[in-house]
């Protein structure tokens, strides 16, 4: 800087001084003491560790960081340098500059470590030295492998999901919401029952946690129970076995309701035949005549359960042939709707006989003369509702038109060079003997499903949808292609995870 | 001979000691050891004085002197300069000045001819140091440092400066106080060189915790291995005696 300045300096020569232990002359430094004699002087590695014990389990490959953590990570590897370092005592004394393995035969249990550290010593000198550090690798088990292998089926909690219906689409649904929340990493077992699922949890508050983020997702009702597996009077410690039963609300989307008269009053006079429009944690209702929506909650629909007077698996396919709107698209909530006269035909009658029935629907919006739709027809159904019953002078419509269709066939041939996927629970199946028929009728429903999330941007939301990595737009397909038939966007998709294999074998 | 002693288990001795050729302060410490040291080694030839200045036992530090004169700080009280005046001979002129910097021990560094001053002194100041201290004043640094009372030592037979000092600052100093210097430490690799060393020509005290290299390096650049008091001193003795008598 006085140099930049043009400012003369006296060129500095440094001298010498004696070092004050051993007298050989040495340049001047903060101690005034030669390396040697620093070095013999001070030991800047003492009262750091130079053996430590780590404890390792030899089942998953996982290293113990005190008290409970586990730590996954291969030998030579940055994260069990890390973790070695850590393990460490009163490095923080020193200033560490550098750290690498010494190689040392697997088998040895050993791992060695060597450190370079700094340390200011006597009126401001650094001293640097290197030391190794030996750590003896123990074997031990973590507690999860310990209790697989003491015995593989040890669980504390069981959640219990069920759903009284005669499909599983709700459960799909469900599987997908917690694939996404990642809401039963802590099941140790899933098992899929008849009517639900089951799951196995280690702790009872894992178990508590789940039933909590099911109610978070879905209308529920449940109930816990304990049962006593055993008990320490001396210690007085109970060790109990809880159950948690959680039961879903029969209703599902597109379901076709008749209202008890006491919830219809309740709601305003809502209906009583009425659409499910919408299963959260609570359940949306649409009268399809008067576009009236209504929430019910959870507590709600417990205090007077009803049931589904018809649902999806019902549906009927309808051909529309003349449309007469009746008022502008409305807005409720998150979903539009236009009220309009319909004149339908069943696709089974189009062609033999003249059957037409006008019918009054929340779809104006959507259908054109000619377009197919769903719906529920309780002309030619035979229902047996209690509730229905107890209306008199109720006039029932004809036909309930639920949703457009499309064409089932062609998305069928499409759905095999689908260009996104979704993973599965890893899922123990029920061996009973009727296994095996359910099987077919799981991929049937499944697909059905896959339908739906193609429909559904609501439903979509709530999942994570991947790229298939192998997929190849066919030439054939999308020329084909109906223009209007639904799809899910590209950006709505994922990129899935390269890493591990075990995310690609879960989702096989 | 160069001695090691401690006082009170500090081995910064120069911090609560003054020695001139003419006269020796010490502080006032719990135990007699300290001062019976010096005692032992100086009594024969000039007084070795018990004080504190301004309430304070680190008069090493705060006073300035050679055997023609003592420079005391503004804050000495008028007993304590009463009692020094009476206890240290005659010839020596006791002077208390109004300097704003009054750790004169740190800001000057002389024997009986040449001082070096710290760079901000008054000019009173300088004025008051050449004419009571009988001495030529410069104003330097020791390897940089302005307190060139701290980081020096010298006699009038030799020096001991700061390590850090180059040759060229050794060679520019040796040439203003005309004596041999050396860079060197005490007190086991301190730099702090005029706290762990109080020196005058024929003897000096340092720290226990120097070491043998330092201390002969101490020996030979002070000569204290042939030193005896000198004729100045007893020809001062003379005077002194003749006083009493």
């Amino acid at each position: 800087m006085d140099e930049d300045s043009g400012m003369f300096r006296v060129p500095q020569t440094m001298g010498s001084v004696l070092c004050c232990r051993c007298g050989i002359p040495m340049a001047p430094n903060a101690a005034n003491m030669c390396v040697k004699c620093l070095r013999s002087e001070v030991d800047i590695t003492e009262g750091l560790q130079k053996h430590v014990t780590i404890m390792y389990c030899p089942e998953c490959e996982c290293y113990l960081q005190p008290p409970k953590t586990w730590i996954k990570a291969q030998l030579e590897s940055k994260e069990l340098l890390t973790f070695c370092i850590k393990r460490l005592k009163n490095l923080n004394k020193v200033k560490l500059v550098h750290a690498e393995f010494v190689w040392t035969e697997p088998h040895s249990k050993r791992i060695k470590v060597k450190l370079r550290v700094q340390k200011e010593v006597l009126n401001g000198v650094i001293l640097e030295q290197a030391y190794v550090v030996e750590y003896v690798v123990q074997d031990q088990m973590c507690e999860s492998c310990s209790r697989v292998q003491a015995n593989p089926d040890q669980w504390v909690a069981s959640v219990q999901l069920r759903q009284h219906v005669s499909h599983r689409r709700t459960f799909f649904y469900i599987e997908q919401v917690i694939l996404k929340h990642d809401a039963a990493a802590r099941a140790i077992k899933i098992k899929q029952m008849d009517h639900g699922i089951d799951f196995f949890f280690s702790n009872r508050s894992h178990g508590v946690k789940f039933v909590e983020f099911i109610g978070k997702v879905s209308p529920i009702k449940s109930r816990h129970d304990k049962q006593l597996v055993s008990h320490d009077p001396k210690s007085n410690s109970y060790n109990y076995k809880y159950t948690f039963s959680v039961e879903i609300c029969p209703i599902c989307r597109e379901d076709l309701i008749c209202l008890p008269p006491r919830v219809a009053v309740k709601l305003g006079n809502l209906g009583p035949l009425v659409l499910c429009t919408k299963v959260t944690n609570s359940i949306v209702l649409l009268d399809p005549v008067t576009l009236r929506d209504t929430f019910m909650d959870a507590e709600q629909y417990w205090r007077t359960p009803f049931k589904a007077l018809l649902s999806s698996r019902q549906l009927v396919e309808y051909i529309v042939l003349d449309v007469e709107p009746v008022s502008p698209e409305v807005n409720t909530g998150s979903s539009k709707y236009g009220l309009a006269d319909f004149q339908v035909a069943r696709m089974s009658d189009f062609g033999r006989n003249d059957n037409i029935f006008t019918v009054r629907a929340h779809l104006g919006h959507l259908l054109n003369p000619g377009d197919r739709a769903l719906g529920y027809d309780l002309y030619g159904a035979n229902s047996n509702d209690s509730e229905l019953d107890k209306y008199t002078g109720l006039n029932i419509p004809e036909v309930v038109l639920v949703k457009k269709s499309y064409d089932q066939e062609q998305r069928r041939r499409r759905g095999k060079n689908r260009q996104w996927k979704l993973k599965t629970l890893n899922m123990e199946v029920d061996d009973t003997a009727r296994g095996r028929v359910d099987e077919e009728k799981l991929i049937e429903e499944f697909e059905k499903f896959t339908f739906d999330v193609e429909e559904d941007k609501d439903l979509r939301s709530n999942m994570s949808l991947y790229k298939k990595k192998d997929y190849q737009p066919s030439e054939t397909a999308s020329m084909t292609d109906g223009e209007d038939v639904p799809r899910v966007p590209l950006e709505e998709l994922l990129e899935e995870l390269g890493l591990s294999d075990d995310g690609e074998g879960m989702s096989e | 001979m160069a001695t090691r002693l401690q006082f009170e288990n500090s081995c910064d001795i120069g911090v609560f000691s003054k020695l001139t050729n003419a006269y020796c302060l010490v502080a006032i410490g719990g135990s007699e050891n300290f001062y019976s040291t010096f005692e032992a080694e100086l009594a024969d030839v000039i007084p070795v004085v018990k004080t504190s200045i301004g309430g304070t036992r680190i008069i090493g530090r705060l006073c300035a002197g050679n055997k023609n004169g003592l420079l005391l700080p503004h804050t000495t009280t008028d007993q304590e300069l009463q009692h020094i005046r009476d206890s240290i001979p005659d010839q020596v002129v006791v002077q208390r000045i109004e300097e704003r910097l009054s750790a004169l021990g740190n800001c000057i560094a002389c024997n009986d001819h040449v001082a070096l001053t710290h760079t901000d002194l008054d000019k009173e100041t300088e004025e008051l140091i050449a004419d009571v201290l009988g001495v030529e004043v410069f104003r330097q640094t020791v390897a940089g440092n302005i307190l060139v009372g701290s980081y020096c030592a010298f006699s009038n037979r030799g020096g001991l400066v700061h390590p850090h000092t180059s040759v060229e600052d050794l060679d520019e100093l040796s040439t203003l106080l005309q004596v041999p210097l050396v860079a060197g430490t005490v007190n086991r690799g301190s730099e702090v060189i005029a706290a762990g060393l109080t020196v005058n020509d024929w003897t000096a005290f340092c720290g226990s915790d120097t070491t043998a290299t330092e201390l002969s390096v101490i020996e030979s650049v002070f000569k204290l291995r042939e030193a005896q008091p000198s004729a100045i001193v007893d020809e001062m003795r003379k005077s002194l005696i003749d006083s009493y008598v």
